[in-house]
């Protein structure tokens, strides 16, 4: 790890950036729940990639799920799930 | 008919197999001779009977049907030698590259090759395209390989030499079908899997073809000319080339020619087959006919807008459907539409005989089809269709109708029919309208629905279709009636309003100044065939007099309220206060108008919050259509009684006023010259971001527009208040201050691409600058007006900023109808479920909530879901804050 420090410090600074809304990794028991209540098998959910840095940043697996949370000008918030696939 | 029904499950293409194409052909097509001297054709040849019936009457030599019932039948023609088919030339390149040149299997060891078909297997059906990046994944590995790990042998490069030819580099140099189709058969049928080929409706050697499969005479019928003379469809002249070019091939081959003869006339054979499938390759001489034009082969007849998919199956042709020029008709209501007796004639619909209703069929059927309002057909229980037009006895027809007949009769008053204007973008483009039979030949339309449509009447067509069923009306009435279209969907407001002489008109009659007398207020009444109570007049001596506010309150309801702001409520007419001198706040308590006028905000097309929008969503879309039928005949009717015209003097500027509007141009001159004189002795500054050129150029366009504004604003300070043509600005009836500021002031700097004209000669646009002049009128900026008249010169950039918004409009209409298409394409099967998500038809999530907040903009007023200061004035009649 070559600078390991400084690239994680920029990495988390993702999070704080104001246009990245909030993620959430998802419990199985959570992600199961979603699942029902939104009545999908998770492919059907929209998909985001396993090295997508916020993905990485949350330590999220292919197969996991996860929640966003982010500001709308409609609904004042929206919340969102994320399928995490290969890649 | 059929013994079993059977369900279709899905659907697999593959490809054909040497066999099955024999398999399927009914005979062997052998000479290129198609018809003998006596025209008879040729059995052996392209038009072999056993092919299928040409003609009607004739039985098919192979099924024993006729043309009706034949479903024609495909025939062979055994090649020389194998041709490529150019439509697999990428799948050969690939196969190629990722299979060994001497054992023929995938360069991937024999335990990756197992782990790959498993994990495949796996991928396939769940995840599909990750199953395709690990088939690309195993291609590239594979036709990296220098080596073979099969057999050991070393690999060579395989190139592929547009269109169809395969060197191998090094190796065996060219390498030809039929070494390229031993070398694909070998291939191992469990090796292809994990090249992500299907090896059992698609083995690779089925893509090098020696048996072609020649179509039934059904796909490419023969035409018989006036003269007599046959003309053949593109397809068999190129059936004939490729015999031939076989047969030549066929005779080297036998006759021991040398090889160059072969190569070439195989070649040949290439070049015709390839060209057969498709005619339009990169880099191969498109086949012509003798008049030079291209011929239209296999790929020609799907491909592109007028071919088999978007030409014939996505876009359809219909019946009961007529088109014709539309022109306007006040008189109708906004739900109608006039319709030509022509029309009404052709047009049918057909409608079931009952004890109700016998009566009036047996009065339509004794019209005929050539009275109106008549019948064309007659259906009778036992679905036997009979014509009126050949009808001897239609009164003993008529007679002899009965419950259980069905009579196609003529369009007739109140029918629903549903109206299209192209191009169709949004929901509103097809309406249904109740029809009003006409004399003439136009459709007539209301002209408050032209905004929906787009439509004007400089000759637009539109099309009309009478729907033939019970549920068609009613799904049409219900949902597609005009006055259930008046909310835009792409915002909260009507897109359905007033328009034009409807905005003067009902400014004018809800001016202060506007009294009428008793004569008058029953006129306009009687036009809207108001029967209620005439209100007590506003003034009383020395005659009765009543307001015309009074007469516009008579169609509000009595409970009422509004309050909101006119568009001529601005600048020194601004009002704000219930109390305002100018009369440009309109406030309606209980249903009466109070103060204020009615303009483009209160009653206008696309204008949301207004007056006519709050009506509409608070008493309902038969309400607002009853109020725009009503209020519309009443402003024409006012319009017609006071007058309203424009003339060229309307536009005559005042003598003090050109004389200010002159002195600010001059000055902007200066200002300009100033500008040039700093630029050229380098004491610009430059805006950020922007060479010094650009720099003056901005603070020059800046400089004239200002002063365009100006002296503009100077003209129509000095118009009076009742000029009609500043009237119908401030109103928002037609044109804008700029148009006035254009036709009497200053034309104004004209453009192209956003700049001042500078194209033209070295330095200068026109020979009658010097080079080099930077100042306003030799780029292009015109002083005069078009009251005043443009000099040559003027005319000239005039036209040329003119020419580039029309090129900017054909431009841009042929983009956005493509991003059209393609959106449509995409979006179309997505739907709302009960849960308020967006899913498409697959059941993959799109929008977890409908917008994310799930609210339909028809229901909000201009996006918002709920109007709080709206609520307050709907309920007490005043608004807390303005
Ligand atoms: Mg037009
Ligand atoms: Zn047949
Ligand atoms: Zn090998």
């Amino acid at each position: 790890m070559n600078g390991g420090k400084k690239s994680t410090s920029i990495r988390e600074k993702i999070l704080e950036h104001e246009l990245v809304p909030k993620h959430v990794l998802l419990t199985k028991e959570e992600a199961l729940k979603v699942l029902r209540e939104l009545g999908v098998r998770p492919e059907q959910l929209p998909w985001i990639r396993a090295s997508d840095p916020i993905a990485r940043l949350l330590g999220a697996k292919p197969g996991d799920i996860i929640r966003v949370e982010r500001r709308s000008a409609t609904a004042g918030v929206s919340v969102a799930y994320r399928f995490v696939v290969v890649g | 008919m059929s013994k079993s029904e059977k369900v279709i499950k899905g659907v697999k293409f593959g490809i054909l197999s040497s066999e099955m194409i024999r398999k399927m052909s009914v005979t062997a097509i052998v000479t290129p001779e198609v018809y003998d001297e006596n025209g008879i054709p040729i059995e052996g040849g392209v038009m072999d009977p056993r092919l299928g019936v040409i003609e009607p009457g004739q039985r098919c030599a192979t099924c024993g049907n006729t043309l009706a019932q034949c479903p024609g039948h495909f025939g062979h023609l055994e090649l020389a030698k194998p041709v490529i088919h150019i439509g697999f030339v990428r799948h050969i390149y690939m196969l190629l590259k990722a299979t060994c040149r001497s054992c023929n299997r995938v360069k991937v060891t024999e335990e990756d090759v197992a782990r790959y078909r498993s994990l495949y297997r796996r991928l396939k059906d769940r995840w599909p395209q990750l199953a395709n990046s690990l088939v690309e994944f195993v291609r590239q590995k594979a036709s990296k390989a220098l080596e073979c790990p099969h057999c050991g042998a070393r690999q060579f490069k395989v190139k592929l030499e547009k269109p169809a030819t395969f060197i191998e580099e090094g190796g065996r140099g060219k390498l030809y079908p039929d070494v390229i189709k031993q070398w694909l058969s070998n291939i191992p049928s469990s090796d292809l899997e994990v090249l992500g080929l299907d090896p059992e409706v698609a083995r690779p050697e089925w893509m090098i073809i020696n048996v072609l499969p020649v179509p039934p005479i059904a796909v490419r019928p023969s035409i018989v000319l006036e003269t007599g003379m046959r003309a053949e469809d593109d397809l068999t002249h190129k059936l004939v080339d490729i015999i031939r070019a076989n047969e030549k091939l066929k005779e080297a081959l036998n006759s021991g020619a040398p090889e160059i003869i072969v190569e070439d006339l195989w070649e040949l054979l290439q070049y015709h087959v390839m060209t057969y499938i498709d005619n339009e390759l990169p880099g191969v001489p498109v086949a012509k006919r003798r008049s030079g034009m291209p011929l239209k082969t296999l790929a020609q007849r799907l491909k592109g807008k007028e071919g088999r998919f978007r030409g014939n199956l996505s876009g359809k042709r219909v019946d009961f459907s007529a088109r014709t020029v539309i022109s306007p008709d006040p008189n109708l209501d906004i739900n109608e539409v006039g319709v030509p007796y022509e029309v009404a004639m052709t047009l049918t619909v057909p409608e079931y005989v009952t004890p109700w209703n016998i009566d009036k069929m047996r009065e339509y059927v004794l019209n005929g089809p050539y009275k109106w309002p008549g019948a064309n057909y007659v259906v009778d229980p036992s679905g036997r269709r009979l014509d009126l037009r050949y009808v001897k006895d239609l009164k003993a027809l008529a007679e002899s109708l009965k419950p259980g007949y069905t009579v196609e009769r003529h369009l007739v008053d109140g029918d629903v029919a549903l109206f299209n204007r192209q191009p169709s973008l949004h929901r509103m483009s097809i309406m249904a309208h109740r029809v009003r039979v006409l004399p003439g030949k136009t459709f007539r339309l209301h002209l408050a629905v032209c905004p929906p449509y787009n439509a004007d009447f400089d000759g637009d067509e539109m099309n009309l279709h009478a729907p033939q069923t019970v549920e068609a009306r009613a799904e049409a009435e219900e949902l597609l009636l005009v006055e259930k279209q008046i909310l835009s969907p792409r915002y909260g407001g009507p897109i359905i309003g007033g328009i034009q002489d409807y905005i003067s008109g009902g400014y004018l009659l809800t001016l202060k100044s506007t009294l009428l007398t008793k004569e008058q207020v029953s006129d306009l009444l009687a036009t809207i065939d108001y029967s209620g109570e005439i209100p007590e007049p506003a003034v009383l001596s020395p005659v009765e007099a009543w307001t015309g506010k009074q007469i516009f309150s008579l169609l509000l309801p009595e409970d009422f309220n509004f309050i909101g702001e006119t568009k001529l409520s601005s600048g020194s007419l601004k009002c704000t206060s219930e109390e305002c001198f100018w009369d440009t706040l309109l406030i309606v308590k209980k249903g009466k108008v109070l103060a204020g006028v009615v303009d483009k905000t209160v009653i206008g097309s696309q204008q949301p919050k207004s007056l006519m929008h709050y009506l509409i969503t608070e008493k309902g879309v038969g309400r607002g259509a009853e109020f725009m039928n009503k209020a519309f005949k009443l402003f024409l009717r006012y319009i017609e009684m006071v007058g309203f015209t424009m003339t060229l003097d309307d536009i005559k500027p005042e003598r003090g006023a050109l004389e200010r509007a002159g002195k600010v141009i001059k000055s902007s001159y200066g200002e300009v010259d100033k500008l040039i004189d700093m630029y050229r002795a380098g004491q610009l500054e430059p805006v950020p971001g922007r060479t010094l050129s650009e720099t003056l150029e901005i603070r020059i366009l800046d400089v004239l527009a200002r002063a365009r504004d100006e002296s503009g604003a100077t003209v129509i300070e000095y118009m009076g208040l009742a000029n009609p043509v500043y009237v119908m600005a401030r109103t928002g009836a037609r044109g804008s201050n700029l148009n006035i500021t254009q036709m009497s002031a200053v034309l104004g700097q004209q453009s192209v691409r956003g700049e001042r004209i500078w194209r033209g000669y070295m330095g200068r646009v026109l020979p009658h600058y010097k080079p080099g002049d930077l100042s306003p009128e030799a780029r292009g900026f015109i002083a005069s007006s078009f009251y005043r008249g443009l000099s040559p010169l003027e005319v000239f950039f005039h036209a040329a900023g003119g020419r580039e918004g029309l090129v900017d409009t054909a431009v841009r209409t042929s983009q956005s109808g493509y991003m059209q298409r393609r959106l449509i394409n995409a979006l179309q099967d997505l739907y709302v479920e009960y849960d308020m998500s967006v899913r498409s038809s697959y059941g993959e999530l799109v929008q977890f909530r409908y917008g994310e907040d799930a609210v339909d903009p028809r229901k909000t007023a201009f996006g918002k879901a709920v109007d709080v200061d709206r609520i307050i004035v709907k309920n007490v009649g005043w608004r807390m804050s303005l």
